[in-house]
């Protein structure tokens, strides 16, 4: 758990270069969605909120193992005496944290821009943030072991992240948002599950 | 191959006419059945990733990669019979509202994605571990995204199987049966004669390697 912390500290150190450009890139983009929606389409400036994370938080993903692989760091922790899930965690907390921060903006921004938002919203996009990390961090550190893992990363992750837009979306339009939180919260509990498990085989050199 | 020409020749002499749908309900015979192979194969793949996880198997990651290619080229089929029946029965090549063909689409990406990991990595222990884990992802991304679909869908996909039984008369679902049976005998035919050129192949550029 020492290990977890000292982690989290390293990327904040280090987050000087990713956290700017995902708060750059959220905001762009929000703003090119809005000359790219003409008139008052709320359900679709709703379903363009989430395209905007899951791609801001691609972009903190794509970073998220970079430093380690380029520093030889992962083999270090890879050997350290403790679980390899812990990487896992410790990963998913900081790029977690990333992306809440990038979210402070963005959430505010869209209201801005587009229209308030609910409480359901809100909650929604708290319960995706962690499924969004939680398989995020996994296929990030299947990417940085392949040669085009820029490429890779988004093709690996957008399959696996169709169903939070499905339910995120849904719990932004829907009356009765209940269901598709549930299935968030679903959806967060099963491959958080999965990605535990099966980190420590992604990572063995 | 007997198997699946038998329940061709079924489907289309013996099985009778959809009221509603005409002749275009016997693409059913084969949309059906292709569907549900390509789910044993990504199952069969998921499960031999698992022993490959679980084992260390070196002879379970190529297996597993053999049944996710078969299922992804079965996969494939699917979309296009379902795309052609569509276009048949409700006019559109393709409707959002065809929850077994949207999440075939997601399949179809998802082990798109597998393919593009596979040929991006080298060879070797960390290329099978990586492959595994993926291939087990997609095994669970099967129900989570049917779930997703379910919940976002309207509905006008004519629901077959409910929790009833199948909803068809008797020498349908006979028909039905035997192209079932053909299209997994035929996947199981595929998946052998595959793995065997496989471990040929594998073999050979052992072979290759000793010699230079």
């Amino acid at each position: 758990m020492a290990a977890l912390a000292r982690k989290d500290l390293l990327l904040e150190l280090r987050g000087r270069e990713t956290l700017p450009a995902m708060l750059l890139f959220v905001v762009a983009m929000l703003v090119a969605f809005r000359f790219a929606l003409t008139g008052e389409q709320s359900d679709a400036a709703a379903g363009l909120l989430w395209v905007a994370i899951l791609f801001t938080a691609l972009l903190g993903l794509g970073r998220a193992f970079v430093p380690e692989r380029e520093q030889g760091v992962l083999d270090g922790l890879v050997l350290a005496p403790c679980d390899r899930s812990a990487i896992w965690l410790g990963k998913l907390l900081a790029t977690l944290a990333f992306l809440v921060l990038v979210e402070l903006v963005a959430l505010p921004a869209f209201a801005l821009f587009f229209e308030p938002l609910s409480g359901q919203t809100i909650a929604a996009v708290a319960l995706a943030n962690v499924g969004i990390c939680a398989v995020g961090t996994l296929l990030a550190a299947m990417a940085v072991a392949a040669r085009a893992r820029e490429l890779l990363l988004p093709l690996l992750f957008l399959p696996l992240a169709l169903p939070i837009v499905v339910g995120g979306v849904g719990a932004t339009v829907a009356e009765d948002a209940g269901r598709y939180l549930g299935f968030l919260a679903l959806y967060d509990l099963v491959f958080a599950i999965l990605a535990w498990a099966t980190f420590e085989y992604v990572v063995v050199e | 191959m007997l198997l699946l020409g038998g329940g061709v020749a079924l489907a289309l002499l013996w099985a009778p006419e959809d009221a509603d749908q005409g002749i275009s309900q016997r693409i059913f015979y084969i949309h059906v059945p292709v569907a549900l192979t390509a789910y044993a194969c990504f199952g069969w793949g998921a499960w031999k990733a698992l022993r490959h996880l679980w084992t260390r198997g070196e002879r379970y990651d190529l297996e597993s990669y053999t049944a996710i290619h078969m299922g992804t080229i079965f996969g494939l089929l699917t979309l296009v019979t379902g795309s052609i029946w569509a276009k048949i029965s409700w006019g559109v090549w393709w409707s959002w509202g065809e929850r077994q063909l949207v999440l075939f689409l997601i399949l179809f990406l998802f082990y798109s994605a597998y393919f593009m990991l596979r040929f991006s990595v080298d060879a070797g222990p960390a290329r099978a571990n990586l492959s595994a884990v993926y291939a087990l992802f997609g095994v669970v991304l099967i129900p989570v995204s049917f779930l997703a679909i379910r919940l976002a869908e309207n509905f006008i996909h004519p629901v077959v199987f409910t929790r009833e039984g199948p909803q068809m008369a008797g020498s349908m679902f006979a028909t039905f049966l035997v192209c079932l049976a053909g299209t997994l005998a035929l996947a199981g035919a595929l998946y052998s004669n595959e793995l065997t050129g496989k471990r040929l192949d594998e073999r050979l550029l052992e072979l290759r390697e000793l010699l230079a």
